[in-house]
């Protein structure tokens, strides 16, 4: 009888455990649906077609296209460029991400301002045309595997200087990156967050922006997105093209090596 | 060259090889101050944001390189942390632990207050639902930290304010107030200790997870 009783119980609380793990599931499906709706609709197919534009269109004081610009594969070649960024420039002699590279491009092709750009807030002015450009390029990657290069010697302190960046605690949370994107299979409310300090897959953080997001109606790059993520943080104001925002984007996109480029995508 | 001078030498060799530093002379600690100088000149103030929520204690500084050598703390340091962090507990100062749960479900609701995009003027959430389970009726809930949901029922609190209920409403309190103190390199903010929210606040949130009338104890 009381071997009875405890089967009943045991067999209760597992149902309790599977009805349980079928409303997450439900919520977290449902979600999923959603993205996979927006899938059929990405507008982020006019930023694409904004960026293309502007590659191609003459602009700026010195009244030149972007045609020429050396996004690290040699002067004009756009395919491929995005899955190897970021990486060392020798004109600059820095380590460059394609947002701060597109920039470089546009100081030295069309004469605008380099600084007057990194300070302008993002989605106002040539920010937004940075924002569209970068759009395009990524989207000639589509598909295409992150192997971003770790040779030159500032490639590998990047990567050393990202890596504690990504686990440095500080603000009146003490948050981390590694808080939120240090584990696997956690939540952020019902964001799924993906372990960061290794492979994280296909299509997955630095794979995936820019992203167009539903929840703001904007195009993002990975500069603003990171610029985010510190602002949740509580930590102060990352600045454009920073060497912590570049360095932080060298171990992201090392720690993907292999992933499978998904940008443009579309997130909530 | 004796056997302990070998050792010592290939010791630093090893720490060389996989730490990388032939690209600079002086290796880790180089590496560690070219952090600190990108992290200087790399960031802005913004709005009610200074620069010195870049500084922080020895807590958040020892976690932080443990977990870029993908290591724990040592016994002896996590141990010391968490006495410091435990010893600076300040207990509720009108000795009111519990508040009203009705409060401390907004509370927990909101994740607003602190970022540059905050204007600092509206009082600051406790991001508890970001990372807890609290109330099962809300199903958007993080699982960062453990299930909350039922909090006070699985310890027995039918009175918070009981002599009975003492201890685990005192484990509570310091629990919130300083995660820390038990857990040198925990997750969780450091809630009363960093200023996230008054005492009053806390006490409402104490009121949701043990006043038996709260959602979190049906």
């Amino acid at each position: 009888m009381a071997k009875m009783r405890w089967i009943a119980l045991a067999g209760g609380i597992m149902l309790a455990n599977a009805v349980l793990a079928q409303t997450k599931d439900a919520a977290v499906q449902s979600i999923e649906e959603y993205r996979a709706m927006l899938e059929d609709g990405n507008p982020s197919d006019l930023f694409e077609a904004k960026g293309e534009d502007l590659w191609k269109q003459i602009r700026g004081p010195k009244n030149a296209s972007l045609q020429q610009c050396d996004l690290g594969k040699g002067p004009g070649v756009v395919a491929g460029a995005f899955v190897e960024l970021p990486r060392y420039f020798a004109d600059t002699q820095r380590v460059q991400d394609l947002e701060s590279r597109i920039v470089t491009c546009m100081q030295v092709l069309q004469g605008f301002d380099a600084a007057k750009i990194a300070s302008t807030p993002f989605d106002s002015g040539e920010q937004k045309n940075v924002t569209a450009l970068a759009t395009w390029i990524a989207a000639q990657s589509k598909g295409m595997r992150f192997n971003v290069p770790q040779e030159h010697v500032k490639e590998q302190t990047a990567y050393e200087i990202g890596k504690r960046l990504f686990f440095q605690r500080g603000g009146p949370h003490d948050f981390a990156c590694a808080t939120c994107h240090g584990q696997d299979g956690k939540r952020i409310r019902l964001q799924e967050l993906a372990n960061l300090t290794r492979f994280p897959g296909d299509g997955v953080g630095i794979a995936a922006w820019p992203a167009y997001r539903v929840s703001t109606g904007q195009m993002w790059g990975m500069q603003q997105r990171l610029n985010d993520c510190y602002r949740q943080q509580r930590f102060p104001y990352a600045v454009f093209g920073s060497d912590a925002i570049i360095a932080l984007g060298v171990y992201l996109g090392v720690n993907s090596h292999g992933a499978q480029s998904v940008a443009p995508a579309i997130k909530r | 060259m004796n056997k302990n001078k070998w050792m010592s030498f290939f010791g630093f060799s090893a720490v060389c090889f996989f730490a990388g530093c032939a690209w600079h002379p002086g290796g880790l600690t180089s590496l560690d101050a070219q952090t600190e100088a990108v992290v200087r000149s790399s960031f802005r103030p913004e709005g009610i944001v200074k620069l010195d929520a870049l500084d922080t204690d020895e807590t958040n500084r020892l976690c932080s390189a443990a977990a870029v050598r993908a290591e724990p703390l040592d016994e002896d340091t996590a141990r010391r942390i968490e006495a410091e962090n435990f010893n600076s507990i300040v207990m509720p100062p009108n000795g009111q632990f519990i508040g009203d749960w009705r409060k401390g479900e907004i509370i927990a609701q909101s994740g607003r207050g602190l970022t540059f995009s905050d204007n600092g003027k509206s009082p600051n959430g406790g991001n508890c639902y970001n990372c807890h389970q609290i109330d099962k009726k809300e199903i958007a809930y993080g699982t960062i930290g453990p299930s909350l949901f039922n909090y006070g029922k699985i310890r027995g609190v039918q009175d918070p304010n009981s002599a009975d209920s003492r201890p685990i409403v005192e484990y509570t309190w310091r629990k919130i107030w300083n995660a820390k103190g038990f857990n040198a390199c925990s997750n969780m903010p450091r809630v009363g200790h960093k200023g996230i929210l008054s005492p009053e606040q806390i006490a409402d949130v104490m009121a949701l997870l043990l006043d038996p009338k709260s959602p979190v104890n049906q």
